[in-house]
């Protein structure tokens, strides 16, 4: 572990060689390869999938379990906390710029693409040959009318309860994070909980949602370009608020367990940071996706 | 290089060194070690996309169909490319980042070693994954590396393969990238500002920032494309609402971004050498730092100077223009500073000099032509010809690869402790100088001339240009053997070169990793250094003005 030990904060951290970086890419291509068979009728079956998948969280899990031994062990300084800072900072940015795809496309369609293929600016001879008599309004399915009509989800229904709950989740582990703070560790844990809760909470609607999109609206992924960016962005970002929520259940089972102080208590904040930009990101889509 | 921290005795007792054989490889969080492998990745994968691009030039020689089929010339194209620019430019730039970033700011390695290790040890898996489609049912990836749909989409059992592998990709540069920006942030020596670091720093914390904003972009691209082949989704469907056009924004707003990606770093490295070479300070450091920002900026807002032809709006192909030409400007600045810089100078002639030199000339004449192709009206007649393959080809080429080059010979020592052959560096230099000329240079006439292309075949008023390009090409190709034969004899201490050399290998150069042995011990700066006035002075001319 070398120079990990040394308590001088003037000097680096740095982590002796690991096998978890190799473990891991080999569970991760062994999971895509999978499915990338899978989706290509392969038959290389199952296996590379299930075994890809457990490699991956066992070294992620094992990963994380070790950087929480050497926080706890003491062997961060201050420069790894700034470390940590900000490389969370950036990952959450290229988290924001992969939405931004996602939104970019939601809004080309929108602004775009329909006032084309109905016959707007120069696009007249498009529309006159090859949809005649289209007229793009919003929500849309495209001019062949693709997975045929459906309807949407209102906005102001369940989309504003799960708004209403994500918002709350948001004070309480502004909440939890004051409890922590000022060294009260049992509110703190309470105050997790509740968010945990209100994580599950709103994926217990989200997949009611879905439920009821795919049985009652026909709203599928496969209608049409308004059902592609709905079930894309909501649904890139439901797996974001589960992993959110697989991460605030952890850091509420390291507070149980004793980890963090008040005054260094990162893992914490990391997590907290990336509920806020789910969070963020939810606004956003119940904006734009459900509202407008 | 395996033993180079043999050859230094530590001044702390609990270092036990890495581990032996193939495990030191595949567990090391030593930014030295993976540097290293990044590099020899990088030139693994230049070889790869190099033979693919001689079966190009090979079909290429003559009018008409001699050694390979159209659906395989198209692979090659396709699979060239995407080899070349994620598997040698941009690996090979992370590589020289690996090594060279924490002992130009003065760190002891990068901010997190052990994702470190895995960006690194995601590629070799991910290039199997795409270099084995070429065995699959359908063969390899053909509609070009920008994979538009709705070409892309006809690919066979390749195509999840291929964007998966585009995913992993994106993951690697994403770590990679997030690294060397907390590193430059946050482990500088004291003293050394930011207005301080040397401008290979400057050029990848631009670099490291500009791909962490695109290549999640382009992950959500080719996840769309995923979605719309294998879900029934319809985001380039124009029937269920969608457009294949929106495919092409959405990819030329990560790929104009990505250009600069790989040719920020080549400005820092020339910002570097040129410098050493005229024994000089770097004329306007402060003007480099923010020509860099400029051109990172406004490549952002350029995309669609590559979509001139889709049939854009009037008001778009006039603000793509614009913005486009404007990138000339801070462009312009650096090739003015380089020069004001050899002015005058006291300017000796080595092997990453002669590189650098030409870099600068090179590259300026890839800049104009772009200049030519930023004018749309101009590129209506441009748009897909080889005169655009020519343009990137000159960028690309004697602009990134040249300074790659350029760089493994100057930092080589330092590296290895051993002086590459200067000797062999120069015939290296001017084969290479002359043959890639000979292959790109007629590419522009042919271009010019309406030869377009991704194609297999062509009019035979184009033979006497393609006869020249492809004697180049293999020319060039043969010509880089002596570089990799006398780099391994660095490395490898082969026809009895001896280590032995100053810490300050060349007498114009400046900075921390001048200040350590050569080769540089296995860890450098485990007590972080005080960056001394004089080196900063050397690095900013500034501070010379005032001496």
């Amino acid at each position: 572990m070398g120079s990990a030990a040394a308590q001088n904060s003037q000097r680096y951290f740095v982590p002796a060689p690991s096998v978890w970086p190799f473990t891991l890419t080999v569970g991760l291509v062994a999971l895509v390869v999978g499915v990338a068979g899978y989706l290509e009728n392969d038959h290389i079956g199952p296996v590379p999938i299930w075994a890809g998948a457990i490699i991956s969280i066992y070294i992620i899990f094992r990963w994380f379990q070790g950087i929480a031994r050497e926080s706890e062990g003491g062997q961060y300084s201050a420069q790894v906390d700034r470390t940590y800072r900000w490389g969370m900072s950036w990952f959450i940015f290229s988290e924001v710029m992969f939405f931004a795809a996602f939104f970019g496309a939601l809004f080309y369609a929108r602004g775009l693409v329909m006032p084309w293929l109905s016959g707007e600016g120069t696009k007249v001879a498009t529309h006159l040959t090859l949809w005649p008599g289209f007229e793009g309004t919003w929500p849309s399915n495209g001019p062949a009318n693709v997975g045929g009509d459906f309807e949407t989800v209102p906005a102001f229904d369940v989309p504003l309860l799960n708004t209403l709950i994500l918002l709350t989740s948001g004070v309480t582990i502004t909440m939890a994070h004051h409890a922590l703070k000022e060294g009260k560790r049992g509110l703190c844990i309470l105050w997790m909980w509740a968010t945990v809760a209100l994580g599950a909470t709103f994926l217990y609607f989200q997949a009611e949602e879905y439920i009821h999109a795919y049985h009652e609206l026909n709203l599928t992924l496969e209608s049409g370009i308004y059902g592609s960016t709905f079930f894309m962005l909501t649904g890139f970002h439901g797996m974001h608020v589960t992993l959110g929520t697989l991460m605030l259940l952890v850091i509420t089972l390291r507070l149980m367990a004793g980890h963090f102080k008040p005054d260094s208590h990162f893992g914490f904040e990391g997590v907290a940071w990336y509920w806020h930009f789910v969070d963020v990101v939810w606004i956003g889509l119940f904006i734009v996706v459900y509202w407008l | 290089m395996a033993h180079a921290h043999d050859a230094h005795a530590h001044h702390d007792d609990h270092h036990h060194g890495p581990d032996k054989g193939i495990m030191r490889w595949i567990k090391t969080t030593n930014h030295k070690d993976l540097g290293t492998l990044y590099l020899f990745f990088a030139f693994t994968m230049f070889f790869i996309g190099g033979l693919m691009s001689l079966v190009i030039r090979a079909e290429l020689f003559h009018p008409g169909l001699q050694f390979v089929q159209p659906e395989f010339f198209n692979q090659m194209t396709t699979m060239h490319a995407l080899v070349m620019i994620f598997g040698g430019v941009m690996p090979g730039f992370v590589g020289l980042a690996n090594w060279m970033v924490p002992m130009m700011i003065g760190c002891s390695d990068l901010a997190l070693p052990r994702v470190n290790n895995w960006g690194f040890w995601i590629l070799p898996f991910a290039f199997a994954m795409l270099i084995g489609t070429l065995f699959m049912d359908g063969g390899a990836p053909a509609g070009g590396w920008t994979m538009y749909p709705p070409l892309v989409l006809q690919t066979g059992n390749a195509f999840p393969f291929l964007i998966f592998a585009v995913h992993l990709m994106g993951i690697s540069s994403i770590t990679g990238a997030i690294n060397v920006v907390v590193t430059i942030l946050n482990m500088r020596a004291p003293g050394m500002t930011l207005l301080k670091m040397p401008l290979f720093v400057w050029t990848w914390l631009i670099t490291a920032y500009l791909l962490i904003a695109v290549m999640p972009v382009l992950a959500g691209a080719v996840t769309m494309l995923l979605t719309d082949k294998y879900f029934g989704t319809s985001f380039f469907t124009a029937a269920g609402g969608g457009d294949p056009v929106m495919f092409q924004h959405i990819f030329w707003f990560f790929g104009h971004p990505e250009v600069y990606i790989m040719i920020l770093p080549a400005f820092g490295i020339v910002s570097t050498i040129i410098p050493t070479f005229a024994r000089k300070s770097l004329f306007g450091y402060d003007s480099m730092v923010y020509a860099s920002a400029s051109i990172a900026f406004l490549s952002f807002i350029v995309w669609a100077h590559h979509m001139f032809t889709v049939g854009m709006p009037l008001a778009g192909e006039l603000f793509f223009m614009f913005a486009t030409m404007l990138i000339a400007v801070p462009t312009g600045v650096k090739v003015f500073n380089w020069v004001a810089t050899m002015w005058k100078g006291s300017m000796t002639f080595e092997t990453p000099m002669l590189f650098s030199i030409a870099f600068v000339f090179l590259f300026t004449i890839g800049g104009f032509s772009g200049l030519m192709l930023a004018m749309t009206p101009v590129d209506f007649q441009y748009h897909d010809t080889y005169f655009v393959v020519a343009h990137f080809h000159y960028v690309l080429v004697p602009g990134a690869v040249f300074s790659i080059i350029a760089a493994v010979y100057y930092w080589i020592p330092k590296w290895t402790g051993r002086m590459y052959n200067e000797f062999w560096g120069k015939v290296h230099f001017w084969l290479s100088a002359v043959f890639i000329n000979l292959t790109f240079f007629p590419q522009h006439f042919a271009g010019l001339a309406g030869m377009q292309r991704r194609v297999p075949d062509y009019a035979v008023q184009f033979t006497d240009f393609n006869v020249i390009s492809t004697i180049g090409a293999f020319g060039f190709f043969v010509a880089q053997f002596i570089f990799i034969f006398n780099m391994l004899s660095s490395c490898f201490g082969w026809f009895g070169r001896k280590q032995g050399l100053p810490d300050r290998v060349w007498e114009g150069a400046h900075g921390l990793e001048w200040t350590v042995a050569s080769p540089a011990p296995y860890h450098t700066f485990e007590d972080p250094p005080q960056f001394s006035d004089s080196e900063g002075t050397a690095i900013h001319d500034e501070a010379v003005a005032k001496a």
